[in-house]
């Protein structure tokens, strides 16, 4: 009886200790590739990588989540869609080894991350590129209506109330636009989409957009408002000369607004969002500064940019080699392309991922 | 002595069984003693939770350091307009629907014949049964849609009161809007209290009251009412406790912004459930200290109502004609 009994436990020992070796194999396997600049063979890496923030890159970290599986098969990633706030708060406390999030990190957060980091601190990976579409619902327009960052400001303020404004219509020639009232939509929940947009606003029409740069919508102007992207689109479908702002891969049937740079007009595409990026300055973190009243042709200036936050040096070897590999691939082309066919995101330019991937490949470990 | 040792054992056993129950007793009412601390246990527990997550908010100079909180410069600012919507959304609710409440009620237990009234009885208890996100998906597609020319009527005849001043919505999600929704959901919970309090009238105050020669309409208001007025105060009350703390429906159907008085106009008011609802999710550190004493404000609210439900209930208690 004894016997029996105890060799279930033997057993499980047994297996216990070769996982265990397993393990350790496996560690200095990663290691060596480390050493040897690339990541070694596809079997090499193997752990769990835990992050949290963002909820505007949730449908494209699902795809990344399993997309890094066909490279590394045994790298499990887990992220916790719970906004960019409390991605930060979690990943400064130790939480989250990585954190998504809409805004980079300011200098309080940074000197903070040094108790997690090491004095290295953090740094940004633009790695989720989305431009905001400003779409509206005319059925009987079929061309994109053109406007520039002042007329748009004054859509959303209320200051132009009806389609056929002299303002709109002066820079869309031969256009008909129709004598009917402009609904504006906004998000009613505090959003990236609401921060980035007002950001544009501000910056590229400092004159009519007097307001502040702000997650949630300024509450004295009067408008429409709904919950969540899937809500501000749906309430623009379903309610004629509407207006609103949101990520452009959501918005379906409805028309964009061809936004005014410089001289010419430019429609959302994720080149022109890519190029906005690319053609931003990048600060020594890696998060970006993007120069919203930009006249560069081609260049999309109504841009939401997302983080990956990663440690420069992370306190032991295995979390640094996880969280290499996973940003290795979220910046790779294929991870990229993976995004764009999940979330409808623009994949990120060259220039940006050679930037990305001198900081990543310098990830090490503290001490 | 042979009669009293036969009768003792007799003693002996009755005492015995009584002891059985004695026992069964015992743990019954241990049982809902304990029923009756967990709920204040739960209750204080909550309570507790609310105000030490809050503190942060209340009083920002003291407990975070802070000179003013995430949204507005005092925590007054920024919940008293909250607080304003929410309470207005409920009246207009409570407006609409204690009188078709009370209606129907009363054409259930007094007017409508057996064969009707246990139908309706069931299709008004069945709307208590509904989810409140379906009302709010309803209130979105449907309703706001079609009060919009109303609200255009509203405006254009009744212009001059305050309520009905301002632009009016182009897509109908406003308080007025979220009101009506409201009335709808509270509506079945009146109706079906009101109901039962009505067939307990005593039937000979009623046939009393009709062989002095009443019309049924006076009979009622003789006889149902006076017998009935504690129990349609709680019935309301109990519906306004809904419509307060109601989230879902009010989140889909208003389009929230700053307190105002003009129900017609889209993007002004909130309500503190929509509120946390729509923030709560990527809320962190003080703004979700904030939205925490928000819910802490909500519960006071509705404290308040119901000391002062119990209040008119007690008040009345001597004229309800029961006794």
């Amino acid at each position: 009886m004894k016997i029996t009994r105890l060799a279930p436990a033997a057993a499980l020992l047994a297996v216990g200790a070769l996982t265990l070796s397993a393990c350790g194999g496996s560690n200095g396997g990663s290691n060596g590739g480390g050493e040897g600049g690339e990541g070694g063979d596809s079997g090499s890496i193997a752990g769990t990588l835990i992050g949290g923030g963002a909820s505007s890159q949730e449908s494209a970290m699902t795809a990344w989540v399993e997309g890094v599986k066909g490279e590394h098969a045994d790298l499990t990633v887990q992220y916790d869609p719970v906004g960019s706030g409390s991605g930060r708060e979690g990943f400064l406390n130790g939480q989250y080894s990585f954190a998504g999030s809409d805004a980079a990190m300011d200098d309080d957060e940074k000197s903070q991350a040094e108790s997690i980091c090491g004095p290295e601190g953090v740094f940004h990976v633009p790695a989720y590129i989305s431009p905001v579409a400003v779409a509206y619902n005319l059925p009987e327009v079929s061309e994109a209506v053109k406007m520039d960052a002042d007329t748009i400001a004054k859509v959303f303020t209320g200051e132009i109330s009806k389609w056929n404004d002299e303002a709109i219509a002066s820079q869309n020639e031969g256009v008909e636009l129709p004598d009917m009232d402009i609904t504006v939509v906004h998000r009613a929940d505090e959003s990236g989409t609401t921060e980035n947009f007002t950001e544009y606003l501000a910056a590229a029409a400092p004159d009519s957009w007097t307001h502040d740069v702000v997650e949630a919508w300024p509450s004295d102007i009067a408008a429409e408002s709904a919950q969540q992207t899937s809500g501000v689109v749906s309430l623009t479908n379903s309610t004629e000369g509407a207006i609103t702002y949101a990520d452009a891969s959501q918005v379906g049937e409805l028309g964009t607004v061809a936004v005014g740079v410089g001289e010419e007009y430019v429609e959302y595409s994720a080149d022109a969002a890519a190029q906005a990026v690319e053609s931003a300055e990048q600060a020594e973190d890696g998060s970006v500064e993007l120069d919203r009243d930009t006249e560069e042709g081609g260049v999309y200036p109504i841009v939401l940019v997302s983080y990956h936050i990663y440690c420069k040096q992370y306190q032991d070897q295995e979390t640094a080699d996880l969280a290499k590999a996973f940003a290795t691939y979220v910046v790779s082309e294929a991870g990229q392309s993976e995004a764009e066919g999940a979330a409808g995101s623009a994949p990120i330019s060259a220039g940006t991922r050679d930037a990305a991937m001198q900081s990543i490949d310098a990830i090490g470990v503290q001490g | 002595m042979t009669q009293t040792a036969s009768a003792e054992p007799k003693k002996g056993s009755a005492l015995k069984r009584s002891r059985g129950g004695a026992a069964g007793d015992k743990v019954f009412s241990n049982t809902a003693l304990a029923a009756g601390v967990i709920i204040l246990l739960v209750l204080a527990f909550v309570a507790i939770f609310l105000v030490t997550e809050s503190l942060p908010a209340l009083w920002p100079q003291v407990f975070s350091n802070q000179d003013s909180i995430a949204s507005a410069d005092t925590f007054g600012q920024y919940v008293l307009p909250l607080m304003g919507g929410t309470v207005l959304a409920s009246i207009i609710a409570l407006i609409l629907a204690t009188p078709v409440a009370v209606g129907i009620a009363l054409y259930i237990s007094h007017y409508a014949p057996r064969k009707i009234a246990t139908p309706v009885g069931y299709v008004i208890d069945l709307l208590a049964a509904i989810p409140s996100v379906v009302y709010g998906a309803w209130g979105m597609t449907f309703l706001a849609a079609s009060m919009v020319p109303i609200y255009g009527w509203l405006h254009n005849n009744l212009g001059f009161i305050p309520f009905f001043a301002g632009d009016p919505s182009t897509t109908g999600r406003t308080l007025l809007t979220s009101g009506v929704v409201l009335a709808v959901m509270i509506l079945p919970i009146i109706t079906s209290l009101c109901r039962e309090i009505f067939i307990q009238t005593p039937k000979l105050h009623e046939e009393a009251a009709l062989a002095l020669g009443a019309t049924r309409w006076e009979m009622i208001r003789m006889t149902v009412f006076p017998f009935a007025r504690a129990g349609i105060i709680s019935s309301v009350m109990l519906g306004l406790g809904r419509a307060l703390g109601e989230t879902m429906a009010v989140t889909l159907v208003l389009s929230p912004g700053v307190f105002s008085l003009s129900l017609i106009t889209s993007g002004r008011n909130a309500t503190i459930p929509s509120e946390i609802a729509l923030n709560f999710p990527e809320a962190f550190g003080m703004r979700q200290s904030e939205l925490i004493a928000a819910g802490l404000m909500l519960f006071i609210i509705t404290l308040v109502v119901n000391m002062i439900a119990r209040w008119i209930v007690s008040r009345h208690k001597e004229f309800s004609g029961a006794n």
